[in-house]
């Protein structure tokens, strides 16, 4: 793996006595997209700003290339953000935002001039130099706010939701530029979202945060596919998340369906979460499979039909299939044991699935 | 009769009653006759009198150089205040906008007294008590028109600043100043108008001597009024209409930075 270049060290924060990072700990190597992802109010935003130089953590380090820069201000970090609302500079133009940093920095006029059209280039708006802000779209705002962060050749760069305010489809292309971006300037990104698709899109490594409390870190398959609690599987797509008991090992029961699975470790007869993932419950018309239900409804979602089964035992499945079943109709279910996930019951608050209501407001920075 | 109409009428009877004083006290400034009831023709004589008069003039000139004073120093302290109001918290903020207010909303008589009382046992009375009672007064409507500013303002603007590269100083003066500078503007001619319009107060504080434009006419009246008071409350009148109209200029739709520019008023532009 390349070189670590930024460290959090048991990072606390708290805002008016609630605690918004809870020991955070956290490493982000060179040339990596990690991306912090979690419900408003699980510290994502907080993790960002104190990366920015905006906050600084209650106590804990944060080491940069092998430096403490817990407390150099924002100015005299190599690394430049992306602000959520943009924060153009309003008074001045397009080129004036950009060659911001470079003036500070006291480079000539030639090499801001060039380094702008450069940047412009980059995010596809040659020719906009003289535009003001204010004249632009949502969509090429960002593009300006991304273009005066990365012609200062930050060695990071940090997004705080960069694409929130931007409509689907637009948001759809910009995934694809922030990917090709990073591929051309060989840099590492830090990227806040909520948005768990925009999350398994574009990252090498997804941080699940909830409540101050780092859920689990991997790759975005590993996330989707092998989620460590009951929070990550709910959060991240959709799932079937069901009570079980693991009879012994590669074996749950599920209200008394004895399943096969691939799991070991979790003891004997112990309480568990099962995540079963909607496109992994296998439907057959004549009636065969492990246990047998009824459609109570199907929608239709443009890839695929959504289907709910009220299955013999009790337990309602929420299934995606290309194939259709109609309401009132009888079906076996059946899963493969790889695709059943077994979890420990969550432990702690934080592990647990997340309910909109109940979510923290205490975070002010998070929209 | 349809509504409208109506509407209309009642519109010109508030006018009437609002301005038509101050249309007779403009029309009779041109009296040629010194009857008020009796129109004699056209005349500038009480004009050419009122600035042959070296007590008006003083008195003008005082009340223009107060005027411009105690608004220079009430918007720069008002600025600070303002920023300092805006960054506390909300009970802090709160007390502070309703300490700041008691000065506007009190009654002029118990300033101008209350300041008088304290100038007497402190510093003798004369310009400077005028003009530290005018920076008083001024002060609440100077951080009235500046905060909603800071309120509105784009705090990310700063952090971004912050962020490429800018020094705290360099990034208040480059990018949060030219969003509140409408603000200051406003304020300041709003001192201005203020300052100018004000009798109780500099009343109370001015000391023999020292004349405003409305003490020396409240001096004058009492001896019997003289058609070049006319003339000098409608040059009054005037100014402070100017004032009131350049105060309430559509200064956000208005390119500041471009005129500055424009203006080659360096400081707020690129280095």
């Amino acid at each position: 793996m390349a070189k670590e270049l930024i460290r959090f060290e048991n990072i606390t924060k708290s805002f008016d006595g609630s605690s918004v990072l809870k020991d955070l700990n956290l490493s982000i190597h060179e040339n990596e997209f990690v991306t912090l992802l979690g419900p408003s109010g699980c510290g994502k935003t907080t993790t960002l700003r104190i990366l920015g130089g905006f906050e600084s953590p209650d106590s804990g380090r944060v080491i940069f290339d092998g430096e403490d820069i817990t407390h150099l201000p924002p100015n005299k970090r190599q690394l430049n953000t992306v602000f959520q609302k943009y924060a153009l500079f309003t008074h001045m133009s397009v080129a004036e935002n950009i060659a911001f940093g470079l003036k500070i920095k006291g480079h000539d006029k030639d090499t801001i001039r060039d380094r702008i059209a450069y940047s412009l280039k980059l995010v596809g708006l040659e020719g906009y130099e003289d535009r003001a802000p204010s004249s632009l779209s949502g969509g090429q705002q960002q593009r300006i706010a991304i273009a005066r962060a990365i012609v200062n050749e930050p060695k990071v760069l940090l997004l705080d939701e960069p694409l929130g305010a931007l409509d689907l489809k637009l948001r759809q292309g910009m995934q694809y530029e922030l990917i090709r971006l990073k591929e051309e300037l060989g840099i590492t990104f830090v990227y806040v979202t909520h948005d768990q698709e925009e999350a398994l899109t574009m990252s090498d490594t997804v941080v699940v945060m909830n409540q101050g409390i780092i859920q689990q870190i991997g790759t975005p398959e590993d996330i989707y596919n092998e989620p460590q609690n009951a929070f990550v599987a709910d959060f991240i797509g959709e799932s079937n998340l069901l009570d079980g008991i693991m009879v012994r090992d590669c074996l749950v029961s599920l209200n008394g369906l004895e399943m096969p699975c691939v799991d070991t470790g979790f003891g004997e007869n112990n309480p568990v979460d099962v995540v079963i993932r909607p496109e992994d419950v296998e439907l057959d018309a004549s009636g065969a499979g492990q246990t047998t239900g009824t459609v109570t409804s199907i929608v239709f979602k443009g890839v695929h039909w959504e289907i709910r089964v009220d299955s013999v035992i009790g337990i309602t499945f929420l299934v995606q299939t290309t194939e259709h079943f109609p309401v009132g109709s009888k079906v076996g279910i059946s899963v493969d044991p790889y695709n059943i996930q077994i979890m420990n019951k969550p432990s702690r608050e934080d592990e647990q699935v997340f309910d909109q209501d109940e979510a923290p407001q205490g975070e002010t920075y998070e929209s | 009769m349809t509504t409208k109409t109506l509407g209309r009428i009642y519109i010109a009877l508030i006018m009437v009653f609002l301005y038509a004083p101050i249309a007779v006290l403009i029309v009779l400034s041109f009296n040629a006759s010194r009857s008020r009831v009796v129109w004699g023709g056209f005349t500038l004589e009480w004009y050419s009198a009122l600035v042959s008069n070296s007590s008006i003039m003083n008195a003008l000139w005082t009340t223009f150089g107060l005027a411009f004073i105690s608004a220079l120093i009430s918007s720069v302290i008002g600025l600070l205040g303002s920023i300092g109001i805006y960054s506390m918290r909300r009970r802090g903020y709160r007390l502070m906008l309703f300490a700041t207010n008691i000065p506007m909303i009190n009654a002029d008589i118990v300033t101008g007294i209350a300041l008088l009382l304290w100038f007497v046992r402190f510093l003798p009375l004369g310009f400077t008590s005028v003009l530290l009672a005018h920076v008083t007064f001024n002060l609440p409507y100077v951080i009235l028109c500046i905060l909603p500013k800071l309120r509105d303002m784009d705090i990310y603007q700063y952090e971004a600043a912050l962020d490429l590269g800018a020094g705290e100083a360099y990034a208040f003066v480059r990018i949060l100043m030219p969003q509140i500078l409408p603000g200051v503007l406003s304020g300041f001619l709003m001192a201005v108008t203020m300052s100018m319009d004000d009798f109780v107060i500099t009343y109370f504080t001015k000391g023999a001597g020292v004349n405003t434009l409305s003490t020396l006419i409240y001096g004058e009246i009492r001896k019997g009024i003289k058609p070049e008071m006319y003339a000098l409350s409608t040059v009054l009148f005037f100014i402070v209409l100017l004032l009131l109209m350049l105060v309430n200029l559509p200064y956000d739709r208005i390119d500041l930075h471009k005129c500055l520019k424009r203006l080659k008023i360096k400081f707020f532009c690129a280095k």
